[in-house]
């Protein structure tokens, strides 16, 4: 963690700023207040973090810094003042020359930042030109210094590459270094890491961090994930609905958050409460921007609630050293120890297992050619054996690309199996016998990842819930499912009405409720739940866990959950299996593997989760999954491996038992 | 006995199924929330309500032309049983059975009063070259021609004032409705329709039909005593055929679609949803079809048609029939060859849609092809095809005129934009030149095409699934 410099000059002052949003009624123009009466000061090479759910405005405040809102969006109030300046009363043409020079953006999605058919070297050539003048020869040499000083190596070839030849971390490496380009004082990052696997986002974090100790740059950095605030941060403002709530520094925030939404971010976290314990999920959701309250805009949610919320608007008042909060009763939660309850879930020991998946290969074939011949195979799973449990939960995990999501849906008969065998209780499923496939789609159901993509648009939630009724012979007509339907939603912790509206009226949260009403309208006893959470905000991540837990007990339900998330795991699972590039390299009880894990990869893997208890030492891998249709000889692993060996390059380890019911794919334990 | 013999034209009957279907979709889109959503998003759009104005006047002018029937002749001396006349008329020709009679011997200008061509007549004082006096175009004005331009301007005065008067009256009728509706005053009501504050745009409304009252009523009280449009070569009344034209083109237009449009949503979903050997053997086809130059595949296709049509006049009883039929091949023709650009817009859109994981969810359950493609494909592809729809009627508007003016498109003898705009190729070329009838053409079609363009946009927009 670098240190401030001292000076108390701050180099950006952001104060009063109102943002609305203009709408266009029938013959009436409204303004829907975005984001109210913000303030806070940003010293030279400082990291203020702006954290908070979706749609609380963090991104729509960045944005206005570089005076770069849509159209819809106006200022209605306010002062900017960036090195004494007001932007917000700068003419355009001034602007221009501030942006880039003065403070630099980077974006969400690297993959979509740059433009695909311009060369790298071209797109850093072009902020070179505006802001420095360099030309020719001297831009390029600038350009292969400022690759060379985001990571990236051989940067004179690279310059000459176009973005799709380079892998996500890559790009937005190359993002980073546009950004630099021009040597601003600023640096504001909307999520820069979120697109990225956890290892590739360490790395960019570690980089991130090093350029602003080289540079003395100030970063605002706006994220959601509470991990990485407390990795790089040094003051934290927390937004709720279009408000600053609360501004301190990092370990005041950490060690005593003092506004109530703050603390329920913390308790919503899988990874703040012990396992076996119930999350402390807030009820309900972040008010719409049109409904939003007069008073005390966290007043419906919050649990020290007094009638003078309810009734008079917070205003800003200092705690602790330079903090700020907007509370009435600001402070530490009383009395929030005795409230928790420890619930330990009957969860029954290793059992008869339900499901054996054994040497699963899913393969797809790359064709080439006028005449669509098959010139290779990409492994994207490749001899996984898995044992799923009634009542106990699987995590499988893994970065993106090494085929979780591919074993989940190789079992719902979404994609075809190339090799491998099914064992329900004990009895070997047949392929090719159609009665037997459907009876085992009725046994397994699937949660999938995104709840805005998985629910039809154009359907009524109670035809969504019966189509899986139907169409497995559940339920013989509509009328004799709507009580099934209506159960269901209960289940779920949603009213029977929700049965005749459609799914754009539901929030994030609900509609993944309604996704696994309709898994379950089948009574299957294997829940697939692929990333159910990795949409949802935090608190609303914590609704649906408890939801998924507390069905789980009921119900006696096996559950498979893929997830890239480890305090999810920790949480919610029994037994963890690790992937990397179709293969299972680790597997056992998840108090074991994450307290002592065995390979070196799920050792790196847990490493580079950004933690809220501080900083600990991050094994850093180098480089990004390879594609799986040309895996490295030997251990897949042994290019990014720390302490890979001669033999690790030459054959692919086999899998042994370790004490404890862990197996293991790697040399070291041979 | 009935005075008229009712026939039924298979163009008719297309035109007429294809009304039902659309008060059909109107009843399923009122019951459909989202479908209703879009469309009253599209009633409050200002623009799109005043040429949806325009599109209803000329869709009931197109309806009333396809209403057939057959005249009883007055019995011959000696004659027994009823012959009904070979000349099949529209009920438009019944209500302009003025413009299609007073036919003149050849070109007259529009309000003329004399041919547009000096002859030679034999007067008393012998023979004079002289612009002979038309039979019909001001006959009411007797010797006196000066006349004329001050009774055109009372009539055509008249016209507007009687104009303005009926819509005065149909906006306070409409104000007071709504007033009634609302609970409101009529004051406020005026004032709501004037703000387009209503939930229909009103204002759109009136505006259009205002213009529609002020130009054709006086055109209208006109054309009993003039020509308005001029006549064409063989003295017939240009207005009246502009008229006529309307249904042509209503016909191109509309029962072109329903060759094309299941040809394109049952080919595109297939190809998107199967992929495989089916894809191929769609993409192939589409694509084959899409390399051969347009108007060479309708050109080869009508010759062929004709030759058959030609040699077998026994399966018409009128000349009616031939020319309907011939329009009809025509429209399959035209459907044949334009269903590819639609069925690759909906492969691209199925592509994306079946990887959607709430198909993905349905297959999971193991429900049936059929029914995903039925219950989560076709509904979320619907605004593609809505929109489709309305886009490629205007294309196929001009196609017709097109064609007609290289002589592939309808009958000779049927009234069409194109055949009008053939036979200006000769006018042009005359001295002195002949426009009347080129630009009567040009402007009904440029504002049937316009409104049929500027409604395709506000549907387009009405139906972006961004908005929803």
């Amino acid at each position: 963690m670098p240190s401030i410099p001292a000076s108390t000059e701050p180099l950006l002052s952001v104060r009063g700023l109102s943002l609305a949003i203009q709408k266009a009624g029938p013959g009436e123009q409204r303004r829907v207040p975005a984001v109210t009466d913000l303030g806070f000061d940003l010293l030279p090479g400082e990291t203020l973090a702006l954290v908070g759910e979706s749609g609380c405005g963090k991104s729509l405040t960045a944005q206005a810094l570089m005076r770069l809102l849509p159209g819809a969006i106006r200022v209605t109030g306010g002062a900017v003042h960036f090195q004494g300046q007001n932007l917000l009363a700068l003419p355009e043409a001034a602007m221009r020359d501030l942006r880039g020079r003065g403070m630099a953006m980077i974006f969400q999605e690297p993959a979509t930042s740059l433009n695909p058919v311009l060369t790298v070297g071209c797109q850093i050539g072009e902020v070179l030109a505006r802001h420095g003048g360099l030309q020719g020869r001297a831009a390029r040499e600038r350009a292969e210094q400022l690759l060379r000083q985001v990571g990236i190596a051989d940067p004179a070839r690279r310059l000459d590459e176009y973005p799709f030849q380079f892998s996500g971390g890559m790009k937005q490496r190359v993002m980073i270094a546009i950004a630099l380009a021009a040597d601003p004082q600023l640096l504001i990052a909307d999520e820069p890491t979120t697109a990225l696997d956890v290892t590739v986002q360490s790395q960019i974090l570690d980089l991130l961090q090093q350029i602003q100790a080289e540079r003395g740059m100030a970063m605002l950095l706006i994220t959601h994930d509470l991990g990485i605030v407390a990795r790089m941060a040094h003051r934290v403002g927390v937004m709720y609905a279009g408000q600053l709530v609360e501004l301190a520094s990092r370990e005041a925030f950490f060690r005593a958050p003092g506004h109530p939404y703050s603390q329920a971010l913390f308790a919503a976290l899988p990874e703040a409460v012990g396992r076996g314990q119930r999350l402390k999920a807030l009820a309900g959701q972040v008010p719409a921007l049109e409904a939003m309250p007069a008073a005390c805009r966290f007043a419906d949610r919050c649990e020290r609630r007094q009638p003078v919320c309810c009734n008079e608007a917070p205003g800003l008042t200092a705690q602790g050293q330079g903090g700020l909060v907007r509370c009435h009763f600001p402070g530490p939660q009383a009395g929030a120890a005795a409230e928790v309850k420890l619930v330990e879930p009957r969860v029954p020991a290793a059992a008869a297992p339900l499901l054996q998946i054994e040497q699963l290969q899913v393969h797809f074939p790359i064709r080439k050619g006028f005449l669509q011949r098959v010139c290779g195979q990409v492994r994207a799973v490749d001899g996984v054996n898995l044992s799923l449990t009634p009542g106990r939960t699987l995590a499988l995990v893994g970065e993106s690309g090494c085929g979780k999501t591919t074993v989940g849906k190789a079992l719902m008969q979404l994609l075809p199996r190339t090799g491998g065998s099914l064992h329900w209780q004990g009895a070997v499923i047949d392929d090719a016998d159609k009665g037997q496939r459907r009876a085992l789609r009725r046994k397994m159901q699937m949660v999938f990842q995104d709840p805005f993509a998985s629910l039809n648009p154009r359907m009524m939630v109670g035809d969504i819930l019966l189509e899986g009724m139907l169409a497995l012979g559940v339920a013989d007509s509509a009328e004799s499912g709507r009580g099934a339907c209506i159960a269901l939603l209960e289940q779920v912790g949603l009213k029977a009405e929700a049965l005749g509206r459609f799914p754009h009226e539901f929030s994030g949260g609900q509609r993944q409720r309604i996704a696994i009403a309709r898994a379950l309208a089948v009574s299957p006893e294997l829940l697939i739940c692929d990333e159910p959470t990795s949409a949802l905000d935090v608190s609303v991540q914590a609704q649906i866990l408890n939801l998924l837990r507390d069905l789980q007990a009921e119900l006696q339900m096996a559950y498979l959950f893929i997830t890239h998330n480890f305090a999810v795991v920790e949480y919610l699972a029994q037994e963890v299996a690790v992937m990397y590039l179709g293969r299972v390299v680790e597997q056992g009880p998840v108090e074991r593997v994450l307290a002592a894990p065995a390979h070196p990869y799920t050792e790196a893997l847990l490493s580079a989760v950004p933690r809220i208890e501080g900083t600990r030492q991050v094994i850093r891998l180098q480089g990004e999954t390879p594609s799986p249709a040309r895996p490295p000889q030997g251990c897949h692993f042994h290019p990014r491996c720390p302490k890979a060996m001669e033999l690790c390059r030459r054959d692919y380890p086999e899998t042994r038992e370790l004490p404890g019911g862990r197996q293991v794919a790697c040399h070291l334990h041979g | 006995m009935m005075p008229f013999q009712p026939v039924l034209l298979w163009s008719d009957l297309l035109l007429w199924l294809l009304l039902a279907c659309a008060i059909g979709l109107g009843i399923v889109s009122a019951r459909t929330p989202h479908l209703r959503r879009a469309w009253s998003r599209l009633g409050r759009n200002g623009v799109a309500m005043a040429v949806a104005t325009l599109l209803t006047a000329f869709l009931l002018v197109g309806l009333l032309d396809s209403l057939h029937y057959r005249e009883r002749l007055p019995p011959a001396p000696g004659q027994t049983g009823t012959v009904y006349g070979v000349e099949v008329l529209s009920v438009l020709d019944g209500l302009l059975t003025h413009l299609r009679s007073r036919n003149e011997k050849t070109y007259s200008a529009p309000f003329a009063t004399r041919l547009y061509a000096k002859e030679s007549m034999e007067t008393p004082a012998g023979t004079v070259r002289d612009y002979p006096r038309l039979k019909h175009g001001g006959a009411h004005l007797g010797d006196d021609e000066t006349k004329r331009d001050a009774d055109v301007m009372q009539r055509a005065f008249a016209g507007k004032v009687q104009a303005f008067l009926i819509w005065l009256g149909l906006a306070g009728g409409l104000a007071a409705l709504l007033a009634r509706r609302q609970g409101c005053s009529h004051q406020e009501a005026w004032r709501a329709i004037w703000r387009g504050e209503t939930a229909i745009a009103w204002r759109g409304v009136l505006l259009a039909l205002g213009g529609l009252l002020l130009v054709f009523l006086p055109l209208a009280l006109l054309a009993g005593d003039y020509h308005v449009f001029g006549t064409d070569k063989v003295g017939q009344d240009v207005f009246y055929q502009v008229l006529k034209s309307i249904r042509t083109a209503l016909v191109i237009g509309l029962v072109t679609t329903l060759v094309t449009l299941p040809l394109a949503v049952v080919l595109g979903i297939v190809a998107g949803y199967f992929r495989g050997w089916a894809d191929d053997v769609i993409q192939y086809i589409y694509t084959v079809l899409n390399s051969i130059p347009g108007v060479l595949l309708i050109a080869a296709a009508v010759l062929m048609m004709q030759v058959v049509i030609d040699t077998r006049p026994q399966w018409f009883a009128t000349a009616a029939e031939r020319a309907d039929l011939r329009l009809l091949a025509l429209c399959v023709i035209l459907g044949m060859t334009s269903w590819t650009g639609l069925a690759r817009l909906l492969r691209g859109e199925t592509l994306k849609l079946r990887e959607l994981e709430y198909i993905q969810a349905a297959r999971a359950f193991g429900v049936s092809s059929g029914r995903i493609i039925g219950r989560h494909i076709l509904p979320n592809l619907m605004h593609i095809v809505v929109i489709a729809l309305v886009m490629d009627f205007s294309s196929l508007v001009l196609a017709e005129a097109v064609l007609s003016y290289v002589g592939i498109g309808v009958d000779p003898t049927m009234i069409s934009f194109g055949t009008m705009i053939n036979n200006a190729r000769m006018e042009l070329g005359r001295e002195p030149v002949v426009w009347w009838s080129l630009a009567a053409a040009f402007v009904f079609m440029f504002v049937l095409v316009l409104s049929a363009n500027l409604f395709a946009d506000a549907v387009r927009d009405a139906f972006d699934p961004r908005l929803d």
